[in-house]
């Protein structure tokens, strides 16, 4: 068992309904859709975990390709402005898979975005405003 | 063993004086014993870096030609007192702003000044014979300005409470979001680093006191709003809730954007992150003992903010030293904690007031005048009375 995040870019007009469908059914995967930006006529997004075969993986990327969806593994979604922010850790109270940590030596704040899964909790509760998702 | 307040300003004077933050004294009495540390060691630095939101500045224009008695004035839009002479006016942090709401505040206007950026300032006066101007629409930089000095009222609270929610709903609370049945925690204190909590019978700090505000160097003003020193206390003389308040003054043309950031909490309004720093003199051991105190020692009071009235119930107390764990355990459940108040820069304010002493040679002096004591005073409730009932 596998499990990978990914990066979805649909062109427009492009029926993002089937895709949960093709995931499960010809690939065997299980989606986790954590993110979805779609709007009729305009370009999608949308992130999405799927956990199964690491080779049904593959299969279901270059599938997605074909379908003329562009596929990367998921990076910068969420974004730290370094600068803005004062280590007050406030967002690590309301970080409940604990992807927001301070580290334990100097406190200063550390994201593991592996661990995210994009509940945006952290945005509103930063009184800073330094954390922003991009999508 | 004990030292005159002289003999430790000689050696400030001399470069002689060994001034440490109040992490390092605690460390220092832990390997060599408290005796020895306390006749080491001159001056202990303190910090601590939360939101304040009882602060603001006092600023003064400078006369227009011809000139104006500003009445309604804003700054970025954020409101400011028209109730002072002229042209001057206090800005509050938690004024919020009438275009962007609580997104900006009076504490953003402070920030974008410190930041050196151009503030637009607009206001109206009646147009008096001597103030015949009626309004004025200008931008202004903090160099621009004649006077601009924080007064704090609130600030540096000794302690504070550590929140929790028993409710079914979260709430957006000054101590940020919590989550519904005691899902999450936060607290506010710089623990061992606290600048009251290292002193914590008042006996160094008072009135006149030199303190750090802001990256400035400032003074104690008098008791802060809300000081109470007949919080419960430890074994220790610590108080394990809210108790002690400082307000303080500095120039606000000498303080940092780095130490004074404004904040937002959702849902509840501004306020503002300042840093404050006081030093204290190592006079004897009994003020070395709770100079020496660790996040260990020290314990704040767990309150439930999902209660809304005057006295929240609480589920106990709680150390320094579990809270910094990320973990704490309420009503038998492990619950995820999280500061509000940050502790790399309550470090950095500490470091920072260490060059203060040692190199700028700052002079320390006993207070003007104490803050009031321990069995002094309380705070006094408000009471809800109509016109008849006086
Ligand atoms: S979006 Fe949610 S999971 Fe991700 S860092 Fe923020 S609070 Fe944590
Ligand atoms: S809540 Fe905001 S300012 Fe505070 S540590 Fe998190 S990102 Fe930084």
């Amino acid at each position: 068992m596998a499990r990978r995040r990914l990066d979805l870019t649909f062109p427009p007009r492009q029926a993002t309904k089937a895709i949960a469908y093709h995931l499960v059914k010809d690939f065997d995967l299980v989606p986790n859709f954590l993110r979805a930006q779609i709007q009729p006529g305009q370009q999608g997004r949308m992130l999405v975990e799927v956990s199964g075969k690491r080779d049904a993986i593959d299969a279901a990327v270059e599938f997605l390709g074909r379908e003329g969806i562009t596929v990367s593994e998921a990076a910068s979604d969420i974004r730290l402005d370094t600068e803005a922010c004062v280590s007050c850790g406030l967002c690590t109270a309301v970080c409940k898979p604990g992807a927001l940590t301070l580290r334990e030596s100097d406190f200063s704040l550390v994201f593991d975005k592996d661990q995210c899964v994009y509940c945006e909790a952290c945005v509103s509760a930063c009184p800073r405003r330094a954390i922003t998702l991009t999508f | 063993m004990s030292k005159s307040w002289e003999e430790i300003n000689a050696r400030i004077a001399s470069g002689e004086a060994v001034v440490v933050t109040a992490e390092e004294f605690a460390d220092i009495a832990k390997s060599d014993g408290l005796r020895s540390a306390a006749r080491r060691v001159d001056v202990v630095t303190t910090g601590t870096f939360g939101p304040m939101c009882s602060s603001g500045v006092f600023l003064n224009f400078g006369h227009s030609d011809p000139p104006i008695k500003m009445g309604a004035i804003t700054l970025n839009d954020v409101p400011a007192s028209g109730g002072l002479a002229a042209v001057d006016t206090y800005l509050g942090v938690t004024e919020p702003s009438r275009t962007k709401g609580i997104e900006y505040g009076g504490a953003h206007v402070i920030e974008d000044l410190l930041k050196g950026k151009s503030v637009h300032l607009q206001a109206t006066g009646p147009g008096t014979d001597c103030y015949p101007r009626t309004s004025i629409d200008t931008w202004v930089t903090l160099d621009d300005l004649n006077q601009a000095y924080f007064f704090n009222p609130r600030n540096a609270y000794q302690n504070y409470a550590v929140a929790v929610n028993s409710s079914d709903t979260a709430i957006y609370t000054y101590l940020g979001p919590l989550l519904p049945r005691i899902g999450n925690a936060t607290y506010c204190s710089a623990g061992a680093l606290s600048p009251l909590l290292n002193d914590p019978t008042y006996r160094t700090i008072g009135v006149g006191t030199r303190c750090f505000v802001a990256g400035a160097p400032g003074y104690v003003a008098w008791e802060g709003t809300q000081h109470n020193p007949n919080q419960t206390r430890d074994e220790h003389g610590v108080p394990v809730a809210p108790s002690g308040t400082l307000a303080v003054i500095a120039d606000l043309k000498q303080a940092s954007p780095e130490f004074f950031s404004a904040a937002t909490f959702t849902r509840y309004g501004v306020s503002s992150f300042v840093g404050i720093g006081v030093p204290i003199p190592v006079l004897d051991e009994d003020i070395a003992e709770t100079l020496a105190l660790t996040d260990a020692d020290i314990r704040a009071t767990i309150f439930d903010y999902g209660v809304g009235r005057r006295s929240r119930p609480s589920f106990g107390t709680v150390s320094y030293a579990d809270l910094r764990s990320g973990r704490i355990t309420v009503e038998g459940r492990t619950v995820p904690v999280g500061p509000i108040s940050s502790l790399p820069k309550a470090r950095r304010i500490a470091e920072v007031l260490k060059g203060w002493v040692s190199e700028r040679k700052w002079q320390l002096a006993p207070p003007l005048q104490p803050l009031p004591q321990p069995g002094s005073q309380g705070v006094r409730p408000l009471e809800i009375r109509n016109e008849e009932a006086i």
